[in-house]
């Protein structure tokens, strides 16, 4: 079945430049050959910490940034080098959503035609009031009403402007959006408002879902399918709840095993689960980027890197020693 | 909920602030009170724009004056109320029997001096000490707070570490003259949650070391179940409920709080939807009156519109400022 996003060996590389001259004096491989899908109707959540590469990768796959290497595919359509119409067509399908919408509209633009302004772009309406008909609809949808069309976005609370920023990433009707930490902003009570919006839209609309977020709650929430991030590559994929109940990568375990529960009965003790930080991204660590925080790590970790292998039914996982931490399952 | 010990170290009375605005003034915070035990950590959330940080930023004496000033109340601290003090007063409390930290270390942080030379600085304003002995200090505080080969860091400057790096030299900076009171305004909300892990870990030991109290303002809940002895819960300014931790989590008596608790996706279970107070908090310049929640609250009657509810004791340790308390024991998700 061909899915509704596939990515296939995906690279997006940083020239580092020395400050004096602009010459090249090294990369940064911020997405390192990155597979995944997403189906239609179905929400892939991506997760990692911060400098992991996944806004690098939500971005290179609406194509705001150009990838080095590998492959995008929307519904069967290779889109890795579109230009012209047939980017303008691939931006129809997928549309992005961003963590800060106050930062993405134009503070002189009334909602109304920051929503709209799409439309004309990609000619899809005739007249204004067929435009204003379906703003008006799209406002509906995301809870704000019609009345929103004439005010600025500085009148609105930050979770109505992330409606407003869903709304505007709906307009052209696509079939996949990339969310990039589309809730990290806001309030718990708001955050659960909109996630609930972002499900029920994906029901009446079949939306695919790219869920970009550093919130593994969040995630788990709404995902179906789950992919963990880590240093540019993507270190385990599985069903949520197979995933998040018996995590196979040292590195996804510690992840949640960091999240603080909001059970004080439930409290994780004194160690933090994952020791040191991120390495370098210009000067990663040779093997498994992951070898030196890793508590299974061995000779073989620090040679050899691990690729992605089936593990059980439906995860996959990037670890020398996933046996190790399964059998090491504290249930 | 057995704490180190029992004498109240911070009693916050009534505290009331007010913020000038283009638009008028209002109250920031009203009638906000608590009391802090000696080794104790206090978890203060809220969401933003409830006052938690105001709260902070008036127990240190750092409302940014005129715009923001304190209306009424008391904040004895060890004896003293530092509501009353002058500025020149309130400085030789402040970054010594007082400590605090903040989310982003580099608002903190001097770009162009060494973090070592920051520390001695911090350590020399309140203690008769030699440049030598003051570094040595600081050396050792670098070490304490666990950054590796802490005497080569100590020549560094704060661009050069790692945002967890830089959290943990904003933290021996606040410690530096072993205070008796941490005043933590979200201290990990910038950081990734394993990092997050790491500063918290600091913290509690820290404060098992020093015999510290800490005040954690959070918005956070995961945090607070992790760290806090007992929690005050804000909403538009004041203080809603406060009990113990445990307690709290178990049996949350104010709606607001209840709600919130509803509200937060979980690790731990699998929720179809969440359930999420409606609506927004009210501008601070129109609060409805009487009870500030009354307007998303699903309990609300007549009554709440017209008086302000005191934040009556429920039992022993728990207070909400509600006349229709959610019934004990009444939560209705619990984790599976």
């Amino acid at each position: 079945m061909t899915a509704l996003l596939e990515v296939k060996d995906l690279k997006t590389y940083f020239a580092v430049r020395s400050p004096l001259l602009r010459r090249k004096v090294g990369q940064i491989r911020a997405v390192d050959g990155v597979d995944l899908r997403v189906e239609a109707g179905r929400t892939l959540g991506l997760v990692g910490e911060s400098g992991c590469g996944k806004s690098t990768l939500g971005r290179t796959i609406v194509r705001l940034l150009e990838p080095t290497e590998g492959q995008i595919r929307v519904d069967g359509v290779d889109v890795t080098r579109a230009r012209g119409r047939d980017l303008m067509t691939m931006r129809r399908r997928v549309q992005m959503v961003f963590q800060d919408p106050y930062a993405s509209l134009n503070p002189r633009l009334q909602v109304g035609d920051a929503i709209g302004e799409a439309l004309d772009i990609h000619k899809l309406v005739r007249s204004r009031g067929e435009k204003r008909e379906r703003v008006a609809t799209l406002l509906d949808k995301v809870g704000l009403g019609a009345e929103a069309m004439a005010r600025y976005p500085h009148e609105f609370s930050g979770g109505q402007r992330q409606r407003i920023g869903i709304a505007r990433a709906l307009v052209l009707n696509p079939e996949l959006l990339v969310a990039d930490e589309p809730v990290s902003a806001l309030d718990v009570s708001v955050q659960a408002q909109v996630i609930n919006l972002m499900r029920d839209l994906q029901r009446d609309f079949h939306l695919g879902y790219l869920f970009i977020a550093h919130d593994l709650s969040v995630v788990r929430h709404i995902s179906d399918e789950v992919a963990i991030m880590y240093l540019g590559r993507i270190v385990e994929t599985g069903p949520k709840t197979t995933l998040f109940a018996k995590p196979r990568h040292p590195y996804t375990r510690g992840l949640l095993l960091s999240v603080p529960v909001p059970d004080p009965t439930r409290r994780r003790g004194a160690h933090a689960p994952l020791a040191g930080g991120l390495p370098d991204p210009a000067d990663p660590p040779q093997g498994c980027t992951f070898h030196p925080r890793c508590p299974y790590a061995t000779e073989l970790c620090r040679l050899e890197r691990p690729e992605l292998r089936p593990f059980g039914d439906a995860q996959t996982v990037a670890c020398h020693h996933a046996e190790e931490v399964a059998a090491s399952d504290p249930s | 909920m057995v704490t180190s010990a029992s004498k109240p170290l911070l009693v916050v009375e009534d505290l009331g602030v007010g913020i000038r605005t283009a638009r008028g003034t209002f109250q920031a915070i009203e009638e906000v009170g608590f009391a802090l035990d000696e080794g104790e950590v206090l978890g203060l959330v809220g969401e933003s724009g409830c006052g938690k940080s105001i709260t902070a930023l008036a127990i240190m004496g750092l409302l940014p004056q005129p715009v923001a000033r304190i209306t009424g109340g008391h904040v004895w601290f060890d004896g003293t109320d530092l509501a009353a003090l002058s500025n020149e007063q309130m400085r030789h409390v402040r970054g010594d029997r007082l400590g605090m930290i903040f989310q982003e270390p580099m608002t903190s942080l001097n770009p162009v001096y060494r973090v070592g030379d920051q520390l001695v600085e911090a350590l020399r304003e309140h203690r008769p000490l030699g440049r030598g002995e003051a570094w040595r200090e600081a050396v050792a505080m670098l070490d304490m707070v666990g950054i590796p080969a802490a005497r080569d860091r100590a020549s560094t400057y704060p661009h050069e570490l790692s945002g967890g790096m830089r959290q943990r030299v904003m933290i021996a900076m606040a410690l530096i003259c072993r205070p008796r009171l941490l005043i933590a305004d979200e201290p990990t909300t910038a950081l990734d949650v394993s990092t997050q892990a790491q500063i918290l870990d600091l913290l509690l030991s820290l404060k098992r070391e020093l015999g510290m109290a800490i005040m954690m303002i959070t918005h956070d809940l995961g945090v607070v179940a992790e760290v806090a002895d007992r929690v005050a819960v804000m909403y538009a300014g004041r203080i809603v409920e406060t009990a113990d931790v445990f307690e709290l989590f178990r049996s949350p008596r104010h709606p607001y709080t209840d709600a919130l608790l509803r509200s937060i996706p979980r690790l731990d279970s699998d929720l179809d939807r969440l359930v999420a107070i409606e609506g927004t908090v009210a501008s601070p310049l129109a609060r409805p009156s009487g009870c500030s929640f009354r307007d998303r609250c699903p309990r609300a009657r007549s009554r709440c519109a017209d008086a302000v509810p005191p934040l009556d004791p429920l039992a022993p340790g728990h207070r909400a400022r509600c006349f229709f308390p959610v019934e004990p024991g009444a939560r209705a998700v619990e984790p599976a």
